[in-house]
């Protein structure tokens, strides 16, 4: 479904990414661990190009994404249109949501499937309610502009939003950091329905219970390498690295 | 490289920037004025500055140039005919410098009241409890702070103030725009005067910009960039 | 002559018609909305220019921008009006002559250039104030340059832009009085042509600036309407 494959990013002189690699499987719900700093976030990023990666390979659905390296030795899309389609399968849920403020609720969950997908409006609004519905929002909530509603609820649309694309692969970047703590429960609970749904989905994520509990395959990331990963009780109940055992300890008080 | 029209247009940028400071001054001091009197605790001063204020800023400055410039010299011959006495003429220049000072007024009247309001009711309080008088704390915190507030909107009411002195040759005052459209008439190559006038302003407004900005980070420290 | 004669006598001019032609507050109106159309449809295509990472694109716009707000517009319409058409190479090509040599033709050109200049920075500081992630998002859902920037940036832009542009407006209206120097009968030159006739300034330019003051009122109202529809989303709840 989807394969990345040793992707290396710098910033100047300093190398954010060693060489991280990812197989997801379709059904597979991986999580990223590690401190901050550790690459985690820009790893998920270089996955849909919204950093461009030095080297490495990105597949998805059997396409491998086609690049050429840059003035800079960052590697660029060669076909726009190729990477907008990869895209669309690869719906992106956000630490700060990055809801669309000027639209409404529904028109931030129509607006990609409509113009960029080309489903009619009403396609597209039957998407959106359904979405709408299964992150658990009340109807009543569709007219409302973003900056009206709470954290959680922001979090639960923009969940919706990339569901209504119906990606092959969901990624999500921390999606519950930025949430006041009484919200956190809120977003995770949807998640974890996904999860069962058999959804395939990318999450980076400090919520350590949270990727015991829902993920199939846990990868823990320290300076820019995988140091360590597998099963979630092997990586938690039994982790061989000591970065592992000092992290886990930090976070695990 | 201009014709013989040199000195003509140099005498010309000097008036304009008479002209121009000049009213800068009055139209300051006026601001001043208003902003107390929107901010005062009496109801006609405060209907008075708003109705100023309304009807400036509601009215293109050309119109109330020709209003209020031939307005005055009328209405002041009417005062002395009434009193038997012989007509006054008025400067020229100088009802220029008053009509213009008081249409900016309204401006300023504007930036300084939001430049006062700016001020943290805090620091006042804290001027007070430490044993300051009303006209100390006016004097040593509010009017320097409201100043450092109030820096972006005085440079950009100056550089308006500088362009609106384009518009005195119409009420026929002498100003650059008189010497350049002069020049250009004189010598039937109106283009390359207008130009030359075009360029004058550029660097003037340059200028004011560059001296503007260095004055602004240097009063700005710790304010917050706000724009009018 | 009392102010209600001047009314009786000269009221068609300052509204609409001075007998031959379209005058006074029609013909304000007329020019504002003609400047004011041009101008912002070129400002749209400028301020994307201008904050383009291409250097070739921004720099030019940059510089337009720059010398028109740094001029006075009376000295721009003068350039164009009394400058322009005194070139020999204007005068001789017909097209040229037939455009420059037309008061209304150099007045609507001069304000459109001039609320460009003035509308394209509205529109860049907007651009600039749209959040990051609001952009980032847009890719990430795979949309291309065009749809991010005519379903994303542009919709929030505009919306931003409302009460700096609103404030320009008036601004602009009251800028177009400066046409009379182009021969063109807006309401500012029929209010001269009256004093010219009357001798009386308070109350040939009071009338024009009473009706100035009543469509920057009404313009004022429109847009706080505007305002309140466009800019909901930056409400606070409940309002």
């Amino acid at each position: 479904m989807l394969s990345v494959q040793d992707i290396h990013k710098r910033y100047g002189d300093h190398e954010v990414l060693k060489g991280v690699s990812l197989e997801a499987k379709a059904g597979d719900v991986i999580s990223i661990i590690g401190s901050s700093g550790s690459g985690k976030s820009t790893f998920l990023r270089c996955i849909n190009f919204l950093e461009q990666p030095n080297a490495g390979k990105i597949i998805v659905g059997g396409t491998e994404v086609l690049t050429v390296p840059d003035k800079n030795g960052a590697l660029k899309v060669q076909d726009a249109k190729q990477l907008q389609k990869i895209r669309t399968k690869l719906a992106m849920v956000f630490q700060n949501f990055n809801l669309w403020s000027h639209l409404t609720v529904i028109e931030n969950i129509i607006e990609a499937p409509m113009h960029v997908l080309g489903l009619s409006r009403a396609e597209a609004e039957e998407r959106a309610r359904h979405y709408l519905e299964k992150v658990g929002l009340n109807p009543q909530v569709e007219a409302k502009y973003p900056a009206h509603m709470s954290g959680g609820q922001q979090q639960r649309v923009a969940i919706a939003r990339a569901l209504a694309m119906h990606p092959d692969v969901l990624l999500f970047d921390e999606p519950t950091s930025a949430l006041d703590p009484e919200l956190v429960g809120e977003v995770l609970k949807v998640m974890q329905k996904l999860a069962e749904e058999g959804r395939t989905m990318v999450v980076v994520t400090h919520e350590m219970g949270f990727a015991r509990n829902i993920s199939n395959h846990v990868m823990f990331l320290h300076q820019g390498r995988t140091e360590e990963e597998g099963a979630p009780d092997q990586v938690f109940d039994a982790p061989r690295s000591d970065r592992l055992r000092q992290f886990l300890s930090g976070s695990l008080k | 490289m201009f014709y013989g029209y040199g000195g003509v247009l140099l005498t010309g940028v000097w008036q304009t920037i008479q002209l121009a400071l000049l009213s800068l001054l009055v139209a300051v001091v006026i601001g001043l004025a208003g902003a107390s009197a929107k901010l005062s605790r009496s109801t006609p001063l405060r209907l008075v500055a708003t109705a100023y204020t309304t009807l400036i800023r509601g009215v293109p400055d050309l119109v109330l140039m020709l209003l209020i410039f031939y307005s005055i010299q009328i209405g002041l011959n009417q005062v002395t005919d009434a009193l038997k006495w012989d007509q006054i003429d008025i400067n020229p220049f100088l009802a220029g410098v008053l009509t213009i000072g008081f249409i900016y007024g309204a401006y300023f009247t504007e930036t300084f009241r939001g430049a006062f309001i700016s001020v943290p009711r805090g620091q006042l309080e804290a001027g007070h409890a430490f044993g300051m008088t009303g006209a100390q704390v006016f004097r040593r915190i509010l009017f320097p702070q409201m100043m450092r507030f109030a820096l972006p909107g005085l440079a950009n009411n100056w550089q308006v103030i500088l362009k609106a002195t384009a518009l005195v040759s119409i009420i026929g005052l002498s100003d650059l725009v008189k010497a350049a459209t002069d020049a250009g008439k004189g010598t039937f190559n109106m283009f390359y005067f207008m130009i030359w006038l075009g360029a004058i302003y550029l660097v003037l407004t340059s200028l004011s910009n560059l001296v503007l900005n260095k004055l602004n980070k240097r009063y700005a420290v710790g304010v917050r960039g706000a724009q009018l | 002559m009392t102010v209600l004669e001047t009314l009786q006598t000269y009221w068609q001019a300052y509204l609409y018609n001075d007998g031959s032609q379209m005058s006074g507050l029609a013909m304000t109106l007329w020019l504002l909305v003609l400047s004011l159309a041009i101008g912002f449809a070129m400002a749209l295509v400028l301020a994307t220019a201008r904050v383009s990472q291409y250097k070739a694109l921004s720099i030019p716009v940059r510089v337009y921008s720059y010398v028109f707000r740094g001029t006075p517009l009376y000295v721009q319409l003068l350039l164009i009006y009394s400058g322009i058409y005194g070139i020999t190479f204007v005068q001789k090509t017909e097209l040229l002559s037939m455009f420059f040599r037309n008061g209304f033709n150099c007045a609507v050109l001069a304000f459109a250039l001039n609320t460009c200049a003035y509308t394209t920075e509205i529109f860049v500081g907007a651009i600039r104030n749209i959040p990051y992630g609001e952009v980032e998002a847009a890719r990430a859902f795979g949309m291309s340059w065009f749809t991010l920037y005519r379903r994303i940036i542009l919709p929030s832009a505009l919306r931003r832009a409302l009460p700096m542009y609103s404030n320009e407006v008036i601004l602009m209206l009251h800028a177009t009085s400066i046409a009379f120097a182009a021969t063109v009968p807006d309401l500012l030159k029929v209010a001269r042509d009256v004093n010219a006739a009357t001798y009386q300034p308070f109350t040939a330019f009071g009338i024009a600036a009473v009706l100035y003051l009543v469509v920057s009122f009404v313009l004022v109202y429109l847009f706080r309407i505007a305002e309140r529809k466009w800019l909901a989303f930056q409400a606070p709840a409940g309002r």
